[in-house]
Order: C-alpha cells, then sequence, then structure tokens
C-alpha cells in the first residue's frame, strides 16, 4: 500500500501510520459498522445475510452510478445527467428488445448512448468552456427528453435471454448475489485498477488537485477531463442496464433524481467536490450507508419513508462539517 | 450591425424572438391581447402570470451565483412555503379570513427566509462550498415538506390566499404585479447602489474584496437568506395556483430552470458580472418554450428536449471558443477570395 500512496500523493508515508487522506473513508466506515451494530442491537433478524445481499442487490444500479460519479467529481467536475442517461438505457433496453432485437445488439446499443452523450458533454466542457454543472444539466434534460421519445409508457422486458440474466444467482447458505451486484461489484474493482494502477487514474487525481500544474507537467488534461465524462456517461448507461434487470421494464421516470443520491454517496463516501482527493472505495460505502438508512426506517416499520430523506441531509450535513474541520486542521 | 450581433443579450433575445414566432406562425392571433370584465387576457398575459415564481427564484439566484455560488434548495424551499402556508391556514378556525391567509404568508415567508439563512450560515460562516451546502437542504426540505403535511396533499379554501395567484389588480394579475414589482425592486437596489457592484467584486475575487475591505461573508450571507425568501414567495404563488400542498412536486426541478434562466441569460457560472435583465429574458424563454411545446402541438414530456437543445446553443453560441473559430474561418474565407 504504501508504494502506492508515494506515487499517488508524492510524499512517502511510512507504513502503519495512518494518512490524513484515509480519515474520511475512514470515517464512513465507522458510520457504517455502527449503524449495523445499533440495526442489529435494536431489531432481530437485522444482521441476517438475506438482509445483507439485499442492501447489494438493491442499490446495485447506485454503486454503478457513484462510482461514474466518483471519476467526474475527482477532476472537480459534477455530472447532473446520470439519473436521466439510466432511465434513457434502461428505456432502449426495454423498447429494442420488444422489437425482437437480439440482446447482443442492445446491449451494446444501450451503453453506447451513454457513452455518446458523456462523450458531447466532455467536449461542451473541455473545448468550449461551458461549466460542468450546466453541460450536464443540458444532457440530463436531453437523456429524459430523448426517454419520452423512445416510449411514453412503461415498456416490459419478456425477452427469454434478459429474462434468464435476471434470474441468474449464486446461492451460498442464505447468501444471494444476483448477475447485477457481480457485475456492479467488477465495475468498482475495475475502477480501483484504472484509478490506482493507471497512468489515467493518476492523471484524474492530478486535474483535480490543480489543473494547471498538471497542464505544465505535461500530462493530458484535455483528454482526460473529456473521458471522465465519457466513463460516467456509459457507467449510468450500464446502471440502466441494470436498473432494467432489477424491474424487468423500461420507464421514462425512473432514476429522477437519482443524480442526487449518486452525489450524496460520494460525498458521504470521503470525495471532496473541489477534485483530487476521494476513493471509489469510499464511494461504495457511502452507498451501502444510504441503503441502510433506508433499510432501518423499514425495520422501524412505524416512521414514514420521508424520513429517509431527512436523515440522509442530516448525515450529509455532519459529514460536511467534519470534512471541513479536517481540511481546516490541514492547513 | 456588429455591435448588436455582439451584444451579450443578441443570442437569447434571438431565441426568444424565435419562440414567439414559431407560436405566430401556427396561431397567427396568439400573441394579441383582448379585454374581459376589466382585465387583460391573452397569451403574453398568461406567460407574464406564468413566469413570476420562476422570476422571483431566478432572480435571488441571481445574486447568489454572483457571488460565485449556487443554491440548490430553492425546490425544496417552494415545497416547505405551500406547505406551511396551507397548514397554517387548513388548521385555523377561520380559513376564509383575510387574517389568516395573511398570517399564512407571514409564517412561511418567515420559516423559508430562516432556511435561507441556514444556507448562509454554511457557506459564509462554515465556508462550506455552495453546491453542497444547499445539497443538504435540498435533500432534506422535501422531507421536511412531507412531515409538515402528513405525506398528504392538504387541499383548502381561501379567497385572500387564492387571489395571490389567480386574482386580478388594475387589470394584470396579482402575481405577476408581485413578481416584477419585486425584481423592480431588487433590481433598484443593487444597480442604482453600490451593492451590485460589491456582490461582484466578492464573485471575482472574495480574498481581494475582503482585504480592500468588503464585508463578503456578511454580503453572502444576505445573498442566500434573500433567496431563501423569494423561493418562499415564489411557493406562496405555486400554493395559491393549486391551493394544494403538494410536497412532492411543488417546485420540483424549479431550481435547474432557475439555473438556465441565469445562465441563458449571460452569468456566468464562475461567479462576477451578473445580468439581471438577461435572467428576466431567459425567464420569458423559459417559460414562452413550454407555451410553444403546447401550441406546436409536442407532447408537453418532450419540453425538456426542447429546453436542452435551447440550452446547448445559447451556451455555445456565447462561447469565446466557438466565436473565435467563426471569426477564424470567416476569415480565411475573406483571405482566400482576395487571393483569388
Amino acid at each position: 500500500m504504501s508504494v502506492a500512496t508515494a506515487t499517488v500523493s508524492g510524499r512517502v508515508t511510512p507504513k502503519l501510520s495512518l494518512d490524513r487522506r484515509y480519515l474520511p473513508v475512514i470515517g464512513t466506515v465507522v458510520v457504517f459498522l455502527l449503524m449495523l451494530l445499533v440495526g442489529g442491537v435494536r431489531y432481530e433478524s437485522f444482521l441476517s445475510p438475506a438482509v445483507i445481499s439485499n442492501l447489494f442487490i438493491n442499490n446495485a444500479h447506485l454503486i454503478v452510478l457513484a462510482t461514474g460519479m466518483t471519476f467526474v467529481i475527482l477532476t472537480g467536475g459534477i455530472d447532473l445527467s446520470v439519473g436521466a442517461v439510466l432511465a434513457l438505457s434502461s428505456v432502449i433496453t426495454a423498447t429494442l428488445l420488444q422489437a425482437g432485437i437480439p440482446l447482443i445488439i442492445v446491449l451494446p446499443v444501450a451503453l453506447l448512448a451513454g457513452s455518446v452523450i458523456g462523450l458531447g458533454m466532455g467536449v461542451m466542457i473541455q473545448y468550449f468552456e461551458v461549466q460542468p454543472f450546466v453541460a450536464t444539466l443540458a444532457g440530463m434534460f436531453l437523456a429524459r427528453g430523448l426517454c419520452f421519445i423512445f416510449a411514453p409508457q412503461s415498456v416490459p422486458i419478456r425477452d427469454q435471454g434478459f429474462v434468464s440474466l435476471t434470474n441468474w444467482g449464486l446461492t451460498v447458505g442464505r447468501w444471494r448475489l444476483t448477475a447485477a451486484v457481480v457485475i456492479a461489484l467488477l465495475v468498482v474493482v475495475g475502477a480501483l485498477w484504472v484509478l490506482h494502477r493507471t497512468r489515467f487514474g493518476r492523471t484524474v487525481y492530478a486535474v483535480g488537485g490543480g489543473e494547471q500544474s498538471a497542464t505544465l507537467m505535461g500530462l493530458r488534461v484535455a483528454r482526460t477531463k473529456v473521458l471522465v465524462y465519457v466513463i460516467s456517461g456509459t457507467c449510468a448507461s450500464l446502471a440502466g442496464i441494470l436498473f432494467a434487470m432489477f424491474s424487468r421494464s423500461g420507464y421514462a421516470l425512473t432514476g429522477v433524481g437519482m443524480e442526487l443520491d449518486a452525489i450524496a454517496a460520494v460525498v458521504i463516501g470521503g470525495t471532496l467536490l473541489v477534485g483530487g482527493m476521494g476513493f471509489v472505495a469510499g464511494s461504495l460505502v457511502g452507498v451501502m450507508v444510504l441503503g441502510l438508512i433506508q433499510t432501518i426506517i423499514t425495520f422501524e416499520g412505524t416512521l414514514s419513508s420521508w424520513w429517509t430523506k431527512i436523515v440522509i441531509g442530516v448525515l450529509l450535513l455532519v459529514f460536511v462539517i467534519l470534512q471541513r474541520i479536517l481540511s481546516l486542521r490541514r492547513t | 450591425m456588429t455591435r448588436i450581433y455582439k451584444h451579450r443579450l443578441f443570442w437569447p433575445l434571438v431565441a426568444l424572438a424565435a419562440l414567439l414566432l414559431a407560436c405566430s406562425i401556427k396561431r397567427p392571433d396568439i400573441l394579441g391581447i383582448t379585454v374581459l370584465d376589466g382585465h387583460l387576457f391573452g397569451a403574453p398575459i398568461d406567460i407574464l402570470r406564468n413566469s413570476a415564481p420562476l422570476l422571483l427564484v431566478a432572480l435571488g439566484m441571481t445574486l447568489v451565483i454572483a457571488t460565485r455560488g449556487i443554491d440548490l434548495s430553492v425546490g425544496a424551499t417552494v415545497a416547505i412555503a405551500g406547505a406551511v402556508a396551507l397548514t397554517f391556514i387548513a388548521s385555523s378556525d377561520q380559513p376564509g379570513s383575510l387574517g389568516t391567509a395573511l398570517g399564512a404568508i407571514f409564517v412561511a415567508v418567515g420559516l423559508c427566509f430562516l432556511l435561507g439563512c441556514f444556507n448562509g450560515l454554511l457557506v459564509a460562516k462554515f465556508g462550506i462550498q455552495p453546491i453542497i451546502a444547499t445539497l443538504i437542504l435540498m435533500t432534506a426540505g422535501r422531507g421536511m415538506a412531507m412531515l409538515i403535511t402528513n405525506g398528504q396533499i392538504t387541499t383548502v379554501t381561501s379567497a385572500p390566499f387564492s387571489s395571490l395567484a389567480s386574482g386580478f389588480l388594475m387589470g394584470l394579475p396579482v402575481a405577476a404585479i408581485i413578481a416584477y414589482g419585486v425584481y423592480l425592486v431588487v433590481s433598484i437596489l443593487v444597480r442604482r447602489t453600490a451593492l451590485g457592484m460589491l456582490l461582484e467584486s466578492v464573485g471575482i475575487n472574495p480574498e481581494a474584496s475582503r482585504l480592500a475591505g468588503v464585508k463578503s461573508k456578511t454580503l453572502v450571507f444576505t445573498v442566500y437568506a434573500l433567496c431563501g425568501l423569494l423561493a418562499g414567495l415564489a411557493g406562496l404563488i405555486f400554493a395559491s395556483n393549486t391551493m394544494a400542498a403538494d410536497a412532492n412536486n411543488a417546485g420540483l426541478f424549479i431550481e435547474l430552470d432557475a439555473i438556465l434562466a441565469v445562465v441563458i441569460g449571460g452569468t456566468s457560472l464562475a461567479g462576477g458580472k451578473f445580468n439581471l435583465s438577461g435572467t428576466l429574458i431567459g425567464v420569458l424563454i423559459i417559460t414562452t418554450l413550454s407555451l410553444t411545446v403546447t401550441v406546436l402541438g409536442v407532447s408537453p414530456l418532450v419540453t425538456s428536449l426542447f429546453k436542452a437543445i435551447v440550452v446547448i446553443a445559447v451556451t455555445l453560441m456565447m462561447s469565446t471558443r466557438l466565436r473565435t473559430m467563426l471569426a477564424g474561418l470567416r476569415e480565411r474565407r475573406r483571405f482566400q477570395e482576395v487571393s483569388a
């Protein structure tokens, strides 16, 4: 680990000493464990394999979204289009499958839709100097509008191949893994590898740490900044396919506001929105924390669903203030 | 001619004119105004009235953006204002009286002002990035509105309150008078005093303006508080329009529309110079867009596609890069003509 640390941050940290950069992530993990503990004490069968498995199954699409979002936020950008792109890819998948087009063609087309939108936004941001917030907002409106052109109503998926894919699952004892969860976890592992073991990944951190310095160092800043939006768009359309597997349908109004869940997960996961600092693994834990809030409120039974939003808001507040205190102490 | 072409409001105005033109080609009589019972009626009046909530929100948003900030929580604030006002009226003994309506308005706007202060505190005092600071209230706010209405859509009947949206004063809709009145007051306040310039200085360089003696923290705090207050007013107009407090859907995406209006109007999200007349045109474009889509007989669900096209077109036309590229192209053509 210390080798990777040295190359990323440019300074050698002695083994076994705690790097400051890991503090936010460790905080998130502590909160996650505390929530598990509280849930386990309060409710019977909370810490059962079924509950934990469902945590992953219900949030597989959000894991993929948050992973893509982490790339963008690490460069100091933001991507508001992911919720709409998720809907677009699920609608494309459902409509094309209904038209009888084979799965082997449908899936790449749906995936490519997100990449193309991401590429468009990246080019707008990098070459036409449109702010990321505005460019991805336009992408969001574009994708949502396209959804309704494809299918204003919910489209069920009955394709044999797709259904058998959704039914596939690994069961070990009472633990269960669906195809969607496996894909989501593979995406996380892939992202970890790209960010920490490739030149592109290191450039992502460098751009977020200081774009001008990165340019002066001769790094390929422009290419990187466009590519992160392509990655985020592709992740969003992959998440759309996972969501279509989850709901076995495509509907134009899915994923409204899901970009905020993804951003919240990334922030709770300890990634700074100014860029340059954060980890994909943190975002994964962030998604799990969000999912666990939902689970606890379901277990509580008497609490209404809107408490979820309030608790997420309060948690965001606590994390943001803690991060602020941490970064103040460092300077 | 080139000077008109280069004016920063040229492209937004072209977009607005194009939308109105598209309407009148389909229905030539649409831009006419008729007088009925002493009130003015017609599509232009409708646009003025329908633009009222968005104008109020976009006005606050412009000032926030001028200080290099952003306020994502206005949509949630709109929902809270409606929820508080209608719950207040529903729980009172005389829901129809003027006093109750005024009380509801006062309580709702006051609470929204406090919510704005909360945002201001996070941004100005704790130095948290605006986008995150306001994301907190954006997430929690709708939950709070649900809490107030108990998860139901509260409906009430109160003649004084409903006149906020549907009433007429001197032939003009009350909602439009409120919104455009507030717009005028704020415009005069920031442009006839040094306030606007101070806001711009904070947006251009917070540290330098602080060293120059500008109380940047107080200013930033104030614009967020004002933004919350204006969003509260917008929420009241929304609620009075339907007389129902819908915590889930009231003001949904109004923050995005407001940011769009500001950007279309030529104010950069990077802060600094702001343009209130541009924001007004941006608001009119977005409101007219939904009218155009309806008149052209396109499904209103596809409105967002047109919004995307307008945003992409306007932001690209305003980008300096594209302008230099086009200028270079023209230059080259002239060169070729000369050498030929």
